[in-house]
């Protein structure tokens, strides 16, 4: 049956990417507990408006955890307490009555504040534009069942390709570092026949587009791992590594 | 009146393609540099086209709303692509692809545009799997299939639940290729706001840049329009938060014809509403009737208890549960088409058979197959949208049935296009679910994807050439000409009129009450008299719209209400176009079902003697009533028939 619950919320408000950012204070009464986390600030932004204010600016689109778009740092933590999921399939059950909840953009060197909430991600497209594909034409391939793969490593494949590109890895690691998400896309494409030929390249190409781009190095702390709403392992990084060792011999 | 011409090749169904390829104009690899195409959208259709089209050579500007191009709404579908590889060895071939296309689209789709849907599908599957898609696989590693609704072979190709992620992100990867080669120009956080004609040809497009608020210019020898459905005029939808028809409306008001705009698909298995606040629908892919079976309560008063919160769908017995989608359709059960099983759905909910709080819902359920595969091999099938329900209900649906309820899911009607995919604008083209072309009255599973990339990967890279050949001694075209001053300042006058408004309402609240004026009488039931009422309460909410609305903050800044309120005006546009639409056609088919044409057993009652065709509405000005013109739809080689799925 639904229940509500009574919240404050302390959330970054910021105009621009230059311009000073601060905490302010709302409070939500009779927030249904069957509402997702994005409803709620619906809510608010509804009532901001009604007020005549600017509602609070948060990226989001899909709502069912898969395009990757919505990024709240909650209490801490990125996508909030709940485990495996996007801050979209988050829902108010999950927090008290007379709770406080904080919410924060990504905090990141490769991730400036656009506004409010919201943050710039182009980082991570510049790092999959360096190598994050097979080098393939439209048309003239052979047929897609002309090589077998094994259904390990394909089902492996898979578990890797699964990353949305939030940039939760990032926002989670103490060193700013989007390891996770490079070696999610090289680990899918080396396991592959098709993405094999390329492998130890596209590691070296990634790797120094993400020094580029200024996201900090991996050690080990593995609190990407345990912020990823997708559950991308970070035996991947491992298999990144080994990539990217390969390339370093290579030349 | 005016003439549409689809330019259907001549020749036999199945050498139609191939003739067109064979005496179609090219474009030769040095004048391709010279030559601009502005692509909106990076779905599954713009992404893939973009990249195709850089490939190529073109000088491509690719534009999206999205922080990323990878975030298109393409990347939410779930169950799968369908395509005629017959690796089952069950019977499949392109013919039987097509049919089963035209067939589940109601006749109501072009036969020649379908057949070639079918011939190249499975041209997409190889490239996707050269891409490095992660498909489902066989032990013995080759592609693995499943059976979708409307079709009694398996050749639905799936990478777990989350295909258009997949798919997306392999047509995502190919567009990265060619940015990082400079063939490609991404434009991210841009909306189009209209687009420029000069001469009668499109040659550009005025875009907002979403973070800064500055309107920009931009203009090329061609314009794509891949920018999906306008599901979203429902306000409740499967749709993404941004997903709207803006693009098309803005082609439909420089003389592009809007076609079919009644045909929206409503999707049978989505999880219910569960109060007012809710932001959106979410679907359960159809795949789940693969192994679920939907049923409510034989008896009313089980029911009644259900609703109440004293029974649960486990205590309800065997012999007290209504399979009725095996019972009424016992040769395809469960997996009849989507139109078919929504209506279903309906009638049993309207009878008062209705399942959960609200009345509006049915089971679905999994026991069946638990009992039958063992819990692994479902969760292996089905887990992550088992877990994906778990989180928005709260209920475990390895343990209790699900409930699901039909949501406004795709659009099938769009911008009007002929056989080269070009609008009645010259140089206006439109790919994917922004256009009519593929799809009928009514969209079978697994082949939105399908039809998305068919256009991208392709379709459209031939046929653009055909109209690109002759722009070759066309120099770029500067933005400071008049046509790009005009369309500009139309976009400023209308943003700035929307501001001045100063009402109280704010967008969202409009919307959701398009979104109630849309689901009531423009629904999945339609009658005359529901949409004659439909159309007199959108006037009076276009009147609210332009008299009562509030846009906090700056034209010439980041401003999210601005941007959602330019949508909403044409959402509200959309929503008589759907109306008159669904008005003019007196019969039911696919996803329109008007009440009074409908069989003793309650079956849609299609009328091919009157309405085979595709009704294209003309923009006739503000606050006109738009010119209807007809497509004919002449069936050259296949019998129309009524649909049958009983037996």
């Amino acid at each position: 049956m639904e229940k509500t619950i009574n919240i404050t919320l302390k959330i970054w408000r910021q105009k621009g990417p230059k311009a000073q950012g601060g905490f302010q204070t709302y409070k939500l009464d009779k927030v249904s507990t069957d509402c997702s986390f994005l409803e709620m600030l619906d809510i608010l932004n509804e009532q901001l408006i009604n007020k005549g204010e600017e509602p609070i600016a948060f990226d989001h689109d899909c709502r069912e955890g898969i395009c990757g778009m919505c990024s709240l740092y909650i209490n801490g933590h990125p996508h909030g307490p709940d485990t495996q999921v996007t801050t979209c399939q988050l829902h108010m059950r999950k927090f008290k009555d007379g709770e406080t909840i904080t919410i924060e953009p990504w905090r990141s060197a490769g991730f400036p504040v656009i506004r409010d909430l919201m943050v710039d991600r182009g980082a991570y497209d510049k790092i999959i534009q360096a190598g994050g594909y097979v080098n393939v034409n439209t048309g003239g391939v052979p047929d897609a069942n002309s090589t077998p793969i094994s259904k390990i490593d394909a089902d492996e494949a898979m578990d890797s390709a699964s990353c949305i590109g939030c940039g939760a890895c990032a926002a989670a690691c103490k060193n700013g570092s989007a390891m996770l998400f490079v070696s999610a896309k090289v680990s899918q494409l080396a396991l592959l026949p098709q993405g094999r030929v390329e492998a130890a390249a596209r590691a070296k190409a990634m790797v120094a587009k993400m020094d580029e781009v200024g996201f900090g190095n991996c050690t080990n702390t593995r609190q990407c791992e345990a912020e990823c709403p997708k559950g991308i392992s970070i035996s991947n990084i491992a298999r990144l590594n080994r990539e990217f060792l390969k390339a370093t011999l290579k030349s | 009146m005016a003439e549409l011409n689809a330019k259907i090749p001549a020749g036999p169904l199945a050498e139609k393609w191939t003739n067109y390829k064979a005496h179609q104009k090219l474009v030769n690899p040095s004048n391709k540099r010279r030559l601009d195409i502005i692509v909106v959208g990076t779905g599954l259709a713009g992404g893939s086209a973009a990249a195709s089209l850089g490939e190529l050579g073109f000088n491509v500007l690719n534009f999206c709303i999205q922080d990323s191009p990878r975030r298109a709404h393409s990347i939410a579908a779930q169950g799968g692509i369908n395509a005629a590889k017959n690796y089952q060895n069950d019977g499949d071939s392109v013919y039987r692809l097509f049919y089963d296309t035209i067939k589940g689209g109601d006749y109501r789709a072009r036969e020649a545009n379908v057949h070639r849907l079918a011939e190249v599908s499975g041209s997409i599957i190889d490239q996707c799997v050269a891409q490095g898609v992660p498909f489902a696989r066989e032990y013995g590693g080759l592609l693995d299939n499943r059976s979708f609704g409307g079709a009694q072979v398996s050749r639905t190709f799936y990478a777990k639940g989350q295909t258009g992620q997949q798919l997306l992100l392999g047509a995502y990867s190919a567009l990265s290729r060619q940015v990082n080669k400079g063939n490609v120009k991404m434009f991210t956080r841009h909306e189009m706001l209209d687009v420029v004609i000069i001469d009668g040809r499109a040659r550009g497009i005025i875009a907002r840049n979403l973070i800064t608020g500055k309107i920009e210019r931009f203009s090329a020898h061609a314009v794509v329009i891949a920018t999906g459905g306008y599901g979203n005029t429902f306000f409740l939808s499967t749709n993404a938060m941004a997903s709207n028809g803006s693009a098309a409306i803005q082609c439909y008001h420089k003389g592009a014809c809007f076609a079919n705009p009644a045909f929206a698909q409503i999707h049978p298995t989505c999880v219910p509403q569960h109060g007012d606040f809710q932001s959106k629908l979410t679907l359960m892919s159809e795949s789940l009737r693969n192994d679920g079976r939907i049923w409510v309560p034989k008896k009313k008063e089980d029911a009644e208890a259900i609703r109440a919160g004293k029974l649960k769908g486990a205590d309800i017995k065997e012999e007290d549960r209504d399979y009725y989608l095996e019972r009424r359709y016992p040769a395809f059960g469960n997996l009849v088409p989507r139109d078919v099983a929504s209506r279903a759905a309906k009638e049993r909910c309207d009878a008062g058979f209705g399942v959960n709080a609200t009345g509006l819902a049915v089971f679905l359920d999994f026991s069946a197959a638990i009992n039958r595969l063992g819990k692994d091999v479902v969760e292996a099938r089905y887990g992550n949208l088992f877990q994906m329900y778990e989180k928005i209900v709260d209920e475990n649906p390895y343990e209790t049935p699900m409930m699901i309820y039909p949501a406004i899911h795709y659009t099938m009607g769009g911008l009007w296009v002929d056989y080269e995919l070009m609008t009645n604008v010259q140089g206006l083209f439109a790919i994917g679910e922004a256009n009519f072309s593929d799809h009928g009255a009514n969209r079978l599973g697994a082949s939105a994807l399908m039809q998305g990339l068919a256009d991208g990967y392709f379709i459209l890279p031939y046929t653009i050439q055909n109209y690109l050949a002759d722009q070759i001694q066309v120099p770029r075209f500067s933005t400071d000409l008049k046509e790009f001053n005009e369309a500009e300042k139309a976009v400023n006058d209308k943003i700035t009129k929307l501001m001045n408004i100063k009402g109280k309402s704010s967008v969202d609240s409009l919307h959701k009450e398009l979104g109630h004026i849309m689901w009531n009488y423009v629904g999945m039931g339609r009658t005359k008299e529901g949409l004659d009422i439909g159309l007199k309460k959108l006037a009076e909410l276009k009147k609210k719209f332009w008299s009562d609305l509030f846009i906090p903050g700056d034209k010439n800044d980041f401003n999210t209400e601005l941007d959602k309120a330019l949508r909403l005006s044409d959402f509200i546009e959309i929503g008589e176009l759907m109306a008159l639409d669904s008005l003019s056609r007196n019969e039911s088919c696919g996803g329109h079902f008007r009440e009074e044409y409908q069989t003793p057993e309650g079956e849609a009652l299609r009328d091919d003697e009157h309405y085979a065709y595709a009704s294209c509405w003309k923009y006739a000005g503000a606050d006109k009533t738009p010119e209807m013109i007809k497509e004919d739809l002449t069936y050259e080689f296949i019998h129309r028939q009524t649909r049958n799925y009983k037996s």
